[in-house]
């Protein structure tokens, strides 16, 4: 009994881990039908953010704290400078932006290195996020899994109640479901995308904060996180939150039962084939806007 | 298989997430009989042809001679002898013509005809170059055409396509006069033993070319008949006619999809 | 007709000029060390030969063309390695790790020359098939097939990482010494390989080329551009790009295979993710939907590589990323367009249908 409640935090943690990857995508990718390889390495600046942050204010908790809306702040500018320049050029060969926002991640990746040096660097996380919490006999968590599952929470509650009661909100739902209509209602589409992604790639900078406490920083962390976090918004359905939420949890909770049964090697082969099985019975993924322009 | 055989839909239903797109329609085409399917934007002609080619998901039925087509693939339903055109020319603007009407003729074709080269025009395919104009148009990129002939080359490919039942989504919209007529003529020639279904606003054309005429309002069949007889039915002048009567010009289509 | 216009002959013409190249000038003006690095270069062409066909005839872009590599690699190094090892005994390898009594049942099979080298084709081939009946006939395309086609790359690099004890993990099958026989540290022999290489390159660009100009290239074409209208003239695109995925597949595989006896080496770094966009970056460059174009290019970039990346590592990377931005944006075609360009300004004749990214846009009736 204690193994499998072990596994299932183990999987909730690696699903929410998972989520706030994904989060970003779940905009750009899902709102935008942008395919941006370079979100993996906006998740890297974050986390060199919480790095370079960490040289000046030597409080682990207190730089992490301000780390946050920086990072954000920095990862949502690189993204909006991408959209400006290459990607708004793109939106009707979305192939295209795969293979060019790639070409835009070497170069990133490359530019961490001469900046920052090819090893890993690491940060020194608050004493309180390196300890554990004790839920009962053998079980414990650890705290920094909880402060990123409290983390994901609240931005999913917070792009949520965006997305639902603010104007910008609206305009962002408008333009995905019917950009034309959006455009000639009088909502500036290109300004909306541009916001879109801001707050896409912003986040991809909280998620590379929050990475900082599971491990160490390189300029290629975001190179395989990239594609389980695409998965989860393929496999979620596009154009819907809830789906990318459910998803990452399923995943995390069957990664961690699998890899307790086999191996982390075989683990991963296993979910990549529950998620083929899984698009032959629904190829939209989980949940879709059911339009007549999607028959 | 040049016998004609007739379209019978029976309470034909399509839903959009709660939306009743087409609401238990019957429909009853005789072989070899030319319907023009009208009716006002979102009366669900579209969506109806859209559910008999397998493009969307219906319930009820519909049967083309003896086959059910509803719940089969789009591709085994053409196979069938069902073919249609769509609103905006569909073609493969990055083939030539040419290389249009031989795709359009070949889904019968054996592996081994496939892997190799094109030789002689085949004689079906010069035939219907022959028929819609454009033989001597063959090698143009079909992307370069003028709009009327886009659809002309749409129809060629029903026609080798050996389609027996023709479904026309607004064949004629946009076009200009002379186009128009060339348009009804060529429709009369390749109707031939087909049973035809074409989807028009433009009320002229229809007079010059329907034998039937089926109108559809809301998702329901409204009125059913000869020309005469449904522009003389209350009900349509009430919901269609009563202002298309007043202008020949095609009525707007610019929000139907 | 004069030879130059007539297409047949421009083709046969071609090939002379490509095999004179390749089986003369090449070996006669380069040293051992330029020519078997040219080797390298052609297998990483053979990949680009059915890339192009795949993504730039059909608009499958196939990010996990690594995967079809490293299986054909494996299945000739894991036949190379027992060779190397002689009957009865284990690879140098497991002997090594030591976890292992005894060979592995599923390397068994791979002591049989014939059947590993049918498993460099047909495994990759069988994979390709299992994977695109799944995925297209259930639709799944565009960038979703990317996706997926990138995580099994992925995924195939971490089983092949932790399955350290039998696959050799993150050092690969390195040290092969034998070739059916020949030695590999003798120069003739590597000329041997180089040769065995250049002539399935040109044979799989006359099989390329024919199905390029058959009435199936036209079909796939058609399905590129417009997926929706094919399936309504009766056919099921779902088969006619699984075959141009199989057959991508299947050349992936014989280069990889080709590969280990012309490097002498397998890994997993040279089958994941990033190797498996090179060989992507090579056929944009050069022009996707081209013949030649795809081949040219995976030449030229593993040549710029090699050149720049020893003396210049970081500047390389730069330049690689700009070079895909900015190919993939300012010119879709490629290279290979800009001669079409050229070309059609001087003769109004019909231009070979070019590639540009159609695929999600341009859906009939969607």
């Amino acid at each position: 009994m204690t193994v499998i409640l072990g596994q299932l935090f183990t999987g909730v943690s690696i699903g929410a881990v998972l989520l706030l990857i994904a989060l970003g995508l779940a905009l750009t990718f899902g709102q935008m039908n942008v395919i941006n390889m370079a979100h993996g390495e906006f998740i890297m600046a974050g986390a060199y953010t919480t790095y370079v942050l960490q040289q000046t204010i030597t409080d682990a908790g207190l730089s992490l704290l301000v780390a946050l809306p920086i990072a954000f702040a920095v990862a949502g500018a690189m993204g909006v400078l991408l959209e400006w320049a290459l990607i708004r050029r793109l939106y009707t060969r979305p192939l295209d932006t795969l293979l060019v926002t790639w070409g835009v991640s070497l170069m990133l990746q490359q530019l961490a290195r001469d900046v920052f040096g090819a090893p890993n660097v690491q940060t020194k996380a608050p004493d309180i996020l390196t300890e554990s919490t004790s839920l009962g006999a053998d079980l414990s968590i650890a705290n920094s899994r909880l402060f990123i599952l409290g983390l994901v929470v609240l931005a999913v509650a917070a792009l949520t109640a965006a997305l639902k009661f603010t104007p910008l909100g609206r305009r962002i739902r408008a333009v995905v479901q019917n950009r034309d209509l959006a455009a000639v209602s009088g909502i500036p589409t290109a300004r909306v995308d541009r916001l879109t992604f801001f707050i896409g790639s912003g986040l991809a900078g909280v998620a590379g904060v929050a990475l900082t406490l599971l491990g160490p920083i390189g300029p290629t962390m975001g190179t395989n996180i990239i594609i389980d976090a695409f998965l989860v918004v393929v496999v979620g359905g596009i154009g819907q939150l809830k789906g990318s939420v459910i998803v990452a949890f399923v995943l995390g909770m069957l990664q961690a039962m699998v890899e307790y049964l086999t191996t982390l090697s075989v683990a991963k082969v296993i979910v990549f084939i529950a998620i083929v099985a899984f698009l032959q019975w629904r190829p939209q993924g989980l949940f879709t806007l059911r339009t007549r322009s999607l028959a | 298989m040049s016998d004609a055989a007739g379209l019978c839909i029976r309470g034909l239903r399509v839903v959009f997430d709660g939306f009743v797109a087409v609401d238990g329609v019957d429909l009853d085409v005789a072989p070899g009989d030319i319907r023009f399917l009208i009716g006002p934007n979102g009366a669900g002609k579209t969506t109806l042809v859209d559910a008999v080619t397998g493009l969307v998901k219906a319930s009820g039925s519909a049967r083309f001679g003896e086959q059910e087509l509803l719940g089969r693939d789009v591709h085994r339903i053409a196979r069938l002898g069902v073919g249609r055109t769509f609103q905006t020319a569909a073609l493969f603007e990055e083939l030539t013509v040419l290389q249009n009407l031989d795709i359009a003729a070949g889904a019968g074709r054996s592996p081994w005809t496939m892997l190799r080269r094109r030789g002689a025009v085949p004689d079906d395919v010069a035939y219907a170059l022959e028929t819609i104009g454009l033989t001597e148009r063959r090698d143009v990129l079909a992307g370069t055409l003028a709009h009327g002939q886009k659809q002309w080359l749409e129809i060629g490919m029903l026609l080798v396509q050996n389609a027996r039942l023709l479904l026309l989504d607004e064949p004629v919209a946009g076009m200009s006069h002379e186009e128009r007529e060339a348009t009804g003529e060529l429709l009369g020639r390749v109707a031939g033993d087909r049973t035809v279904v074409v989807i028009e606003h433009d009320m002229d054309f229809l007079r010059r070319f329907a034998d039937t005429v089926t109108v559809l309002h809301a998702g329901k069949v409204l009125s059913e008949g000869t020309v005469a007889q449904v522009q003389a039915d209350p009900k349509v002048q009430e919901v269609y006619l009563g202002h298309a009567t007043d202008q020949d010009e095609p009525v707007s289509q610019g929000a139907e999809a | 007709m004069s030879a130059l216009t007539n297409p047949r002959a421009r083709a046969w013409l071609g090939f002379a000029l490509g095999a004179v190249v390749l089986f003369a000038a090449a070996p006669a003006l380069l040293t051992d060390f330029r020519l078997s690095l040219l080797a390298k270069y052609l297998c990483f062409a053979i990949v680009a030969v059915g890339i192009g066909l795949a993504w730039g005839r059909g608009g499958l872009l196939t990010l996990g063309q690594g995967v079809f590599f490293g299986l054909g690699g494996y299945a000739m190094a894991m036949h190379l390695k027992l060779a190397d090892a002689g009957e009865g005994n284990m690879p140098d390898f497991m002997e090594l790790y030591g976890q292992l009594d005894e060979l592995p049942s599923w390397w068994a099979p791979f002591a049989n020359p014939v059947f590993a080298l049918a498993a460099t084709v047909l495994l990759p081939m069988l994979v390709a098939f299992g994977l695109g009946s799944l995925v297209f006939r259930r639709r799944v395309r565009g960038a979703y097939f990317a996706i997926l086609s990138q995580a099994l790359a992925a995924a195939m690099v971490i089983l092949l990482i932790g399955q350290q004890g039998t696959t050799g993990g993150t050092n690969g099958l390195t040290d092969i010494e034998g070739f059916f026989g020949y030695d590999l540290d003798d120069p003739v022999n590597q000329r041997m390989v180089y040769f065995i290489i250049a002539g399935v390159l040109l044979a799989l660009l006359a099989l390329t080329r024919q199905l390029m100009n058959s009435r199936y290239g036209e079909l796939l074409v058609a399905v590129r551009d417009s997926e929706n209208r094919v399936r309504f003239l009766g056919y099921n695109p779902a088969n006619v790009k699984l075959v141009a995925y199989v057959v991508a597949a299947g050349m992936a595989g014989l280069a990889g295979a080709l590969f280990v006896p012309a490097v002498g080496i397998i890994s997993p770094a040279l089958i994941g993710i990033v190797p498996s966009i090179e060989f992507v970056i090579g056929v944009a460059v050069g022009g996707r939907a081209a013949l030649l174009g795809p081949v040219l290019g995976a030449v030229a970039v593993a040549w710029a590589k090699t050149a720049l990346s020893e003396r210049f590592p970081g500047t390389w990377t730069y330049l690689q990323g700009a070079m895909f931005v900015l190919v993939v944006a300012f010119l879709p075609g490629g290279l290979a367009s800009l001669w079409g360009m050229v070309k059609r300004r001087r003769e109004a004749a019909p231009p070979a249908p070019e590639s540009t990214e159609r695929v999600l846009v341009k859906e009939v009736a969607a």
